[in-house]
């Protein structure tokens, strides 16, 4: 029997572990897959806990149901990955592989910020991207009176781009539903040259700012958080008031990655962008937030990614050549508050443009532009999420690469 | 987008950045650089190396990794490029600034 080894059942790894076992022969291959924890968290839903759109039982079940009948499920702490030895370390066991699996994600180092960990974290400073930092944001937010609501993204890469200004957005809607945006400011504060950074959107979707009267800080490089002036400083020495601090804090890859020596100075591991194949061992791959890709850390990057990793793992197993097939396809929901969202729909070369979506001219879904039926396929997804996506069943009409059908396709990327 | 600098016709983004890293040389840096109010010195040029061959392995641009590249430090980097340094760098570069995903 040879061994293939999975570590992480997160999205990616239980997706994988999914796949895997109806295509691999079971009396050759040993599927297995190691994580500590229990429960898996269906992360999108983080950003509506705050706002109390979402109850905690609707972002959380146990892990356990989603790992198929025939793959074998660890859970056990992960010490190092001997790349060299082919095999990997376990608290209390070592495993050996044929084939390893990198799918241990990203999470938040809000201790690489200087202060960010000080006496008002959790306080008046909070993160939504923890299942405990969004649970005691929404009991902050229950209660607070209101003032100076800062929003604030620290450095590039972040799990979903998009989520702090979703953030935004929906804080804006909250306060409003509850008779008090004249008593909120809010201030949207990011590293990067402004809330949108490509040219059609900034184009056509600056107008949400203005309306929802968010006020943006840009080229913002944080480099502490003072505790006792409550203000964020950056490295030009420029300092932003607060009364609410809501921070995506660094984003980086496990510590496992660091302890094995696999990854570049954010813990992510060096991957081939079409292959998705380790750059550095021809039988480690490496799927969803835990890779260097410039691709969006996000769900329906980890699907796209799944179906041509499946079909990568097959061929490499009988000893072919592997599919330079992934292009970075990202599909995503953008809600922009008063129950309305975006879709967007782009990959590595092209950046997001309007037109329908999964079918050309007919929809149902628009893209880049806010809709209420857009909304509804937010919501909808996390049935897709826990009922489809997880159980790696392909969802119909939508393609691991990204289709050029039906869309406006007027301004190239740069590269 | 065109643009004509250095006696060259290049292909440029709505916001001024060069399409094509091919097009570019170290005149064009200069022009780019002089309309940015900045005349380029031997630091300029070392910092420009740097993120130019980060690009080519598609490594991400950040504060961050400028801190850890041994080429310069994060006053030095301000002190360079005043204003938003990566987004000025990355311009005079003829590299894409660092992007979100909209």
């Amino acid at each position: 029997m040879k061994d293939l080894l999975i570590l992480g059942a997160g999205t990616a790894g239980t997706m994988m572990a999914n796949h895997l076992i109806s295509k691999l022969p079971k009396n050759e291959w040993q599927i297995s897959i190691v994580d500590q924890y229990k429960t898996h968290y269906y992360q999108p839903g983080f950003l509506f806990l705050p706002f109390d759109t979402y109850t905690e039982d609707q972002v959380k079940k146990e892990g356990k149901k989603f790992i198929p009948k025939g793959v074998k499920y660890i859970q056990k702490k992960i010490n190092k990955i001997l790349a060299e030895d082919n095999k990997v370390e376990l608290e209390d066991e070592t495993l050996n592989y044929d084939i390893l699996i990198i799918a241990t994600g990203s999470k938040i180092a809000p201790d690489e910020t200087e202060g960010l960990l000080g006496p008002l974290w959790k306080k008046d400073i909070f993160d939504f991207y923890t299942f405990e930092g969004a649970l005691a944001l929404r009991n902050k937010l229950r209660e607070w009176e209101g003032g100076k609501l800062v929003i604030h993204l620290t450095e590039m890469p972040i799990k979903c781009p998009v989520a702090p200004l979703e953030f935004a957005f929906l804080a804006d809607s909250y306060f409003r539903k509850k008779g008090m945006r004249d008593k909120v400011e809010i201030t949207y504060v990011t590293p990067l040259s402004g809330a949108f950074t490509k040219p059609t959107s900034t184009k056509t979707l600056n107008y949400l700012l203005e309306d929802k009267e968010i006020k943006i800080e840009t080229d913002f490089a944080i480099m502490q958080v003072n505790n006792d002036t409550k203000e964020i400083i950056d490295y030009a020495e420029k300092a932003i008031p607060f009364d609410l601090l809501v921070t995506v804090p660094t984003n980086m890859g496990d510590e496992v990655i660091e302890r094995s020596g696999l990854g570049d100075d954010l813990n992510f591991v060096p991957t081939q962008k079409h292959t998705l194949q380790s750059k550095e061992h021809d039988n480690i791959f490496v799927i969803g937030d835990a890779t260097d890709l410039p691709a969006s850390k996000a769900g329906s990057v980890a699907h796209f990614q799944g179906e041509t990793l499946t079909d990568n793992i097959v061929l490499y197993t009988k000893g072919n050549k592997l599919k330079e097939e992934f292009d970075g396809h990202a599909n995503c929901f953008i809600e922009t508050g008063n129950n309305k969202a975006l879709l967007i729909d782009f990959n590595y070369d092209q950046e997001p443009v309007h037109g329908t979506f999964p079918f050309a001219k007919i929809g149902p879904l628009k893209l880049l532009k806010e809709s209420i039926f857009n909304h509804w396929g937010k919501l909808a997804f996390r049935w897709i999420y826990w009922n489809m996506l997880l159980k790696g069943i392909a969802i119909p009409f939508i393609s691991r690469n990204m289709s050029y059908k039906g869309k406006l396709i007027d301004v190239k990327n740069e590269k | 987008m065109d643009l004509n600098l250095a006696g060259i016709r290049l292909d440029v983004t709505e916001d001024g950045y060069l399409s094509d890293l091919s097009q570019w040389n170290k005149e064009i840096a200069i022009e780019l650089a002089k309309k940015e109010g900045i005349e380029l010195t031997d630091k300029h040029w070392e910092v420009i190396d740097y993120i130019q061959e980060k690009y080519k392995n598609d490594e991400a641009l950040s504060i961050r990794g400028i801190k850890k590249s041994g080429v310069i430090n994060i006053k030095e980097f301000y002190d360079l490029f005043p204003g938003g340094p990566l987004k000025i760098s990355t311009l005079i570069a003829g590299i894409p600034k660092p992007k979100s995903c909209i």
